[in-house]
């Protein structure tokens, strides 16, 4: 018994003795900054870890503990509120929807820059950044006004039967608007360094242009696709300014999360609409995680093939 | 002729997606003619709200620029446990929705926030006043320098950095003659990108404003009010002016890019 503990007792010290090194080495790291020779690492270490620590930790541990503050009583009736699910539901799928549809176009478009030659290409570069650059409450009220019944292109799809205003369609179309810079700035670069001649030997060893489009062009570009719809996709479920307009959100049809976190807040249910916005935040969280693995999958096995 | 059908069919798509906006924009300011439109401008709350917002960029840029610069040395020049989640962590506003971003302030200093009550009675108005508006701003322009200086620095390594320590220049030595001169364009994209979207932040700044015309209300905040009491001319001659601000900003990055390479090449 004496000889166990004995045998127990310096195990403990000598786990106390690595953990403690490897603790005090990483310290020593962390606190040399890997030992570089370079100045002015304490103070870059000290100004952004405070910078971070009030603007990005504070505010975050405030959206995770807020809604359980009250009790469990709040977060427990909000998972309990259909309206939230409808409206959760309504950014997730119109996000969904609309980031997918920005695929091929934001495939076409970039497609088109790098290799198409297409006639002001500079121009047409520029352009595509407009929906980046125009403030989200101005896109907002110009969609609003442009797919309106009576608007430029809301007319004629009403002579269509289409309506789309005030719809989720309102909502996937003003939700690809705000996507499309994000599917073609992240497949341009990629596309560039393919070198051309892999399209001009397909060619000649006679595929067909649907066969160069899938697997000359599609395959080596499915990673940067799904990292272009991610991002596309992480934009619209949070999505605010632009949609609110010509969404005409009624609730469980064309109310979105975001919105109904402002109506909670109007209605001074902060709790409320924490929680909504703490599971607003781990889905959105959830699936960039998930798409970031799908894509390290997807590129190695493009690698390995 | 396969390739005349895809020029016309991109051209189409720019045009019906990216341009017609623009366009809407403009046709409803200019709806009544020049005169009209330009009256609306001559609204005092439409002049103190074009303020606040150019008062909250200029603030939230340089807060931002000073963190980017410093942020991008640490990340770049040092390898130290806890540099990816720090990285991880200033990316974050970018995944996070304006509605939350604006949210988490009126939890840290709301009426029924953590620390609101208390600065309250202070006399320190942060909620629905203009600190609250700069800090909700902030919050969401923070990524942006560091993101555009980051894979440039990275990419420069250190050397030339190392060089003129042994050479015996000080941290603000290196950092203004060595580091900032070799990426300056990437800085001067990063700050434009900032701007742009500090002033064209509306749903965070919604949210914390407490929507007072004249007081806090910025200029996307101003169009909304506008535009939901059917002053259609104002709200969109507003938007006109707003976006030509933020394209003109946008575009800009371009600029040094161009400057900088027709200067170099004659030598």
């Amino acid at each position: 018994m004496r000889a166990f503990n004995g045998a127990a007792g310096q195990y403990h010290a000598f786990c106390i003795l690595v953990v403690d090194g490897s603790m005090k080495r990483a310290f020593t790291q962390f606190w040399r900054g890997g030992y570089s020779a370079l100045p002015g690492y304490r103070f870059s270490l000290l100004f952004t870890v405070f910078w971070t620590g009030f603007f990005i930790i504070l505010p975050l541990c405030a959206l995770i503990i807020r809604p359980w503050q009250d009790g469990v009583g709040p977060v427990v009736a909000e998972l309990h509120d259909a309206r939230m699910f409808a409206a959760l539901w309504t950014s997730f799928s119109t996000a969904a929807v609309a980031a997918f549809l920005n695929i091929p176009l934001g495939l076409f478009l970039a497609w088109m820059l790098v290799r198409g030659d297409l006639p002001g290409r500079h121009i047409a570069n520029a352009l595509i950044d407009i929906p980046l650059a125009l403030p989200t409450a101005v896109s907002g009220i110009t969609l609003a006004t442009l797919y309106s019944p009576q608007g430029w292109l809301g007319y004629p799809l009403s002579k269509l039967g289409i309506s789309v205003a005030y719809t989720r369609s309102g909502i996937v179309l003003a939700l690809m608007f705000v996507g499309l810079p994000f599917m073609v700035r992240t497949v341009e670069p990629v596309l560039k360094n393919l070198p051309q001649e892999l399209e001009e030997a397909a060619k000649l060893l006679g595929a067909r242009p649907r066969q160069i489009i899938t697997r000359v062009i599609i395959a080596p570009l499915r990673p940067a696709l799904l990292t272009g719809f991610g991002l596309a996709f992480a934009r619209g479920v949070g999505e605010y300014g632009s949609v609110i307009f010509i969404a005409g959100n009624q609730p469980f049809k064309s109310e979105i999360a975001p919105l109904l976190i402002v109506v909670r807040l109007q209605e001074f249910d902060y709790p409320g609409a924490t929680a909504i916005a703490l599971i607003l935040l781990l889905a959105s969280l959830s699936v960039l995680v998930c798409l970031g693995v799908l894509r390290r999958r997807i590129s190695a096995w493009s690698v390995g093939a | 002729m396969m390739r005349r059908g895809l020029w016309v069919a991109a051209w189409a798509l720019i045009i019906l997606v990216l341009i017609m906006p623009l366009a809407v924009v403009l046709a409803e300011a200019l709806k009544n003619g020049f005169g009209p439109a330009l009256e609306t401008l001559k609204d005092p709350d439409g002049i103190a709200a074009l303020w606040l917002t150019v008062e909250v960029t200029t603030i939230a840029v340089i807060a931002n620029t000073l963190f980017g610069i410093a942020a991008a040395w640490l990340l770049t020049k040092y390898r130290f446990p806890g540099r990816t989640s720090l990285l991880v962590l200033v990316e974050l506003p970018l995944s996070i929705s304006p509605v939350v971003s604006g949210l988490v302030w009126l939890l840290l200093f709301g009426a029924q926030g953590w620390w609101g009550p208390a600065l309250e009675e202070a006399g320190i108005h942060i909620a629905f006043a203009i600190p609250g508006i700069i800090l909700a701003t902030v919050f969401v322009t923070l990524p942006y320098v560091v993101r555009t200086l980051v894979p440039l620095m990275e990419q420069q390594g250190r050397d030339t950095e190392e060089a003129a320590a042994l050479a015996g220049a000080g941290f603000w030595q290196i950092l203004w003659r060595v580091t900032l001169p070799g990426a300056r364009i990437a800085l001067v994209s990063g700050i434009l990108l900032t701007t742009a979207r500090a002033m064209g932040e509306f749903g965070a700044v919604s949210v914390v404003s407490g929507h007072i015309p004249g007081l806090t209300e910025t200029m996307p905040l101003h169009i909304e009010s506008l535009y939901n009491g059917y002053q259609t001319v104002a709200a969109f001659t507003m938007a006109a002016l707003l976006a030509c601000m933020a394209l003109a900003t946008v575009l800009l990055r371009y600029a040094p890019a161009f400057l900088w390479r027709s200067r170099e090449v004659p030598k």
